[in-house]
C-alpha cells in the first residue's frame, strides 16, 4: 500500500515537473520554428545586407531585402519612448512607495495596473485618430503618424511595466536603513535620493530594461501610429517603420514560402533576438546585483 | 560601493560646513536663523521635488482617463442593441459587432482552457517541488523570456507551427493555442504569487497529520489558494482578449459571414475588428463611430475583467490580513 504511494508521489513529481519545462519548450519551438522560416532568405541575401541594406523593397522586381531602415525605426521608437517613461515610471513608483499614504496607494496602483491593460490596439487607435491630428495642428508637421507619437503611445505602454517592478524593488528596501537615514538628520528627499534609490538600483535597472523590451516588441502601436515609411527617420516628426510593423503588415501578402515571407520571418529573429537580449541581460542584473537586505548598500 | 557611502558622508560635511561658519561669529542669534532658513531650504526643495513625483503619478491616472473618455465619449452612441447583436452589413460600414464578440469570447476562452491548467501545474512545481539550484533557474529564465517574446513573434510562430506545421489552417483552435502559450507567464506569476502567501503552518500541520505531499497539495494548499488563482486566470483571460498580433496570421479574418461552428472555423475577433476597420477598410472616415464603438466594448470587456480581478483580490487580502 504505501509502496503504491510512494510510487504515485514520486510520479506526480515528475508528472509537475514535466508540465514546468513546457514554458521553455515552447520557447524553444518559437526559436526552432523561427530559424526554420526565416534563414532561406540568407540563401538570397547576405546577413550583412540583411541587416544594414538600407532598401526595403520586398515587391519590387528585383526585390530588395535591407532591413536597417527598420531597425533603426525600432531603436529611435524605443529610445524616446524610454525617455518619457523611465522618468516617469521610477517617479510614479518612488511617489507610490514612499510618498504616498495608503490610502492613495490603494487608488493609485490600479490606476496603474489598469492602464497596462488596455489593449495595444486601443492605444494604437487613439495614437491614430485622436493625437495624430493634434500633433498635426498644433506642430504643423506633414504628418501626424510619426515617430513622436509612437514613442509618446509606447511610452504608456511601457510605464506600468517600470513602474510596477521598480515599486517592488524600493518597497523592498529594508526600513532600517531608511530609519538610519532618517535619524542622522537626513531628510525624507535626501534619504530617498541617497539612501533609498542606490539600494534598489538593480531593481530599478530591471524594471527599465524588461521596458523598454516590451516597447521594441510591441506591435499595434507602431503599427498603426509610426506611419509605415520604410526610410531612415531623420527627425521625431518623420515617420518611421518599425520591425514589428513590418512584419504584421506585411504578412498577410506575402506569398507562401516565398522570399518576402522568408524574409520577414527572419526579421522576427532579428527582433526576437532583441528582446531575448533584453530580458537575459535584466535577468542577470536581477541575479547578479540582488538585494539581500543591508548587504547590497 | 564603498565609494558611495564616503561620498555620502562628503557631501553631509559640506552642508554642515555653512552653520560652522556661522559659528565663528559670536552672535547665537544668527546662528539659529542661519540653521532655520538652511531647514526651510531643504524642505523648500523636498516639496518641490514631491509635488514632481505627485505629478508624475497624475500623469499616468490623466493618462488612462483620456483614452478611456475619448472612446466613451465617441462611442456610446454606436452602442445599441442592433451593433451587439447583428453581423455587419453592406460590406462593414453597418450592422453590428455579434461575429466579433462571440470570437474573441470563444478565443480567450480557449486561451485560458489551454493555459490555465499548464500554468497552474507550473507554478505548483516552482513553489511546492523545485529546490534552489540551476535546473530552476533554468525553467525560470524560460518563463522569464516566454514573458518578453514579442506579441508579433508569437503570431509568426503560431503561423508557422499551428497553421501550417500542424495543418489547423487560420482557425479558432491555432488562435486559442498561441494566445494559451502567451498567457502562460501571466498565470504562472499570478499562482505562484498564490501559492506563496499559503503559510507554511498550513503545510507542516497538513503533513504532520500524516497526509502524503500530493494531499497536502490538493486538499490543503489549492484551495486556500484557490481565489488567487482565479484572479490569475481572470487577468490571463483580459490579456488575452485585447491582443491582435498573435491572432492576425493564425485565427482572425476581415470578414466571415457566420458565427464559428467548430474549432477548425476562421473567425472574426474584437481587437482585429478595430485594426481593420481603422486602416484598411474601404470607407475608414465613414465607419468611424463603428470603430470607436468596437472599441469602446473591447475596453469595457477588458477593464471590466480587471477591475474585478483587482477588487476581488485587494477583498481577499484585507480577509488575510484579519
Amino acid at each position: 500500500m504505501s509502496n503504491i504511494r510512494q510510487l504515485k508521489e514520486r510520479w506526480m513529481h515528475y508528472f509537475f515537473f514535466g508540465i514546468a519545462t513546457v514554458s521553455i519548450t515552447i520557447l524553444l519551438m518559437i526559436s526552432l520554428f523561427l530559424f526554420a522560416e526565416g534563414l532561406p532568405i540568407f540563401k538570397i541575401v547576405s546577413v550583412k545586407d540583411f541587416l544594414f541594406g538600407e532598401f526595403w523593397y520586398p515587391t519590387a522586381e528585383p526585390p530588395d531585402f535591407g532591413i536597417y531602415a527598420l531597425i533603426i525605426g525600432s531603436l529611435a521608437v524605443t529610445v524616446i519612448s524610454a525617455i518619457m517613461s523611465i522618468p516617469l515610471g521610477v517617479m510614479t513608483a518612488i511617489y507610490l512607495a514612499e510618498i504616498a499614504t495608503p490610502q492613495v496607494r490603494e487608488f493609485v496602483k490600479p490606476v496603474v495596473e489598469l492602464l497596462a491593460a488596455l489593449p495595444s490596439v486601443v492605444i494604437g487607435f487613439f495614437g491614430m485618430v485622436i493625437v495624430a491630428p493634434f500633433l498635426q495642428n498644433i506642430l504643423d508637421v506633414p504628418t501626424g503618424l510619426n515617430v513622436f507619437n509612437a514613442s509618446l503611445m509606447l511610452a504608456f505602454m511601457s510605464i506600468p511595466t517600470i513602474c510596477s517592478i521598480s515599486e517592488d524593488a524600493i518597497y523592498s528596501v529594508p526600513t532600517n536603513l531608511k530609519e538610519a537615514s532618517l535619524a542622522l538628520g537626513a531628510t525624507h528627499l535626501e534619504t530617498i535620493v541617497r539612501v533609498i534609490l542606490p539600494a534598489s538600483i538593480s531593481g530599478i535597472s530591471t524594471a527599465v530594461i524588461l521596458g523598454m523590451s516590451r516597447a521594441i516588441g510591441e506591435t499595434m502601436v507602431v503599427l498603426m501610429v509610426a506611419g509605415g515609411a520604410a526610410m531612415i527617420p531623420l527627425s521625431i516628426f518623420d515617420p518611421a517603420r518599425p520591425l514589428p510593423a513590418s512584419i504584421a503588415a506585411e504578412m498577410a501578402e506575402a506569398p507562401f514560402r516565398g522570399d518576402h515571407y522568408y524574409a520577414l520571418f527572419a526579421t522576427g529573429i532579428v527582433l526576437f533576438l532583441f528582446t531575448l537580449i533584453f530580458n537575459l541581460v535584466a535577468d542577470h542584473i536581477a541575479h547578479r546585483y540582488r538585494q539581500v537586505g543591508e548587504a547590497s548598500l | 560601493m564603498q565609494s558611495k557611502k564616503t561620498d555620502t558622508i562628503d557631501s553631509r560635511d559640506q552642508d554642515t560646513s555653512r552653520p560652522e561658519k556661522a559659528l565663528k561669529a559670536p552672535k547665537t542669534l544668527d546662528i539659529a536663523q542661519t540653521a532655520a532658513a538652511i531647514r526651510s531650504k531643504r524642505r523648500l526643495r523636498q516639496n518641490a521635488v514631491f509635488t514632481a513625483f505627485r505629478i508624475a503619478a497624475v500623469i499616468n491616472g490623466l493618462a488612462l482617463l483620456i483614452i478611456v473618455y475619448f472612446m466613451v465619449a465617441n462611442g456610446w452612441r454606436a452602442i445599441n442593441w442592433t451593433f451587439l447583436s447583428q453581423a455587419p452589413m453592406d460590406s462593414m460600414t453597418k450592422g453590428g459587432i455579434l461575429p466579433c464578440i462571440v470570437g474573441t469570447l470563444a478565443l480567450s476562452i480557449g486561451a485560458l482552457v489551454v493555459g490555465f491548467p499548464i500554468g497552474v501545474a507550473s507554478a505548483i512545481y516552482l513553489n511546492e517541488y523545485a529546490r534552489p539550484g540551476r535546473l530552476l533557474r533554468v525553467i525560470r529564465l524560460g518563463i522569464n523570456n516566454l514573458a518578453g517574446v514579442p506579441s508579433v513573434v508569437f503570431g509568426l510562430f503560431g503561423l508557422a507551427f499551428f497553421v501550417i506545421y500542424l495543418k489547423f489552417g487560420v482557425s479558432l483552435l491555432a488562435g486559442a493555442l498561441t494566445l494559451g502559450a502567451m498567457t502562460l507567464p501571466v498565470i504562472i506569476g499570478a499562482t505562484e504569487e498564490a501559492l506563496k502567501a499559503v503559510p507554511d503552518t498550513y503545510r507542516e500541520a497538513s503533513l504532520g497529520l500524516g497526509a502524503t505531499k500530493l494531499q497536502t497539495i490538493f486538499r490543503v494548499i489549492l484551495p486556500t489558494a484557490l481565489p488567487g488563482i482565479l484572479t490569475g486566470g481572470i487577468l490571463g483571460i483580459s490579456r488575452a482578449a485585447g491582443e491582435t498580433a498573435p491572432i492576425m496570421f493564425t485565427a482572425a479574418v476581415f470578414f466571415t459571414p457566420h458565427l464559428p461552428k467548430s474549432i477548425f472555423d476562421e473567425i472574426m475577433a474584437l481587437p482585429y475588428h478595430i485594426y481593420v476597420l481603422a486602416t484598411a477598410g474601404t470607407e475608414i472616415e465613414k465607419t468611424r463611430p463603428l470603430q470607436y464603438g468596437t472599441a469602446l466594448v473591447l475596453i469595457a470587456l477588458v477593464l471590466g475583467l480587471n477591475l474585478l480581478a483587482i477588487i476581488y483580490r485587494s477583498r481577499l487580502r484585507r480577509k488575510m490580513q484579519t
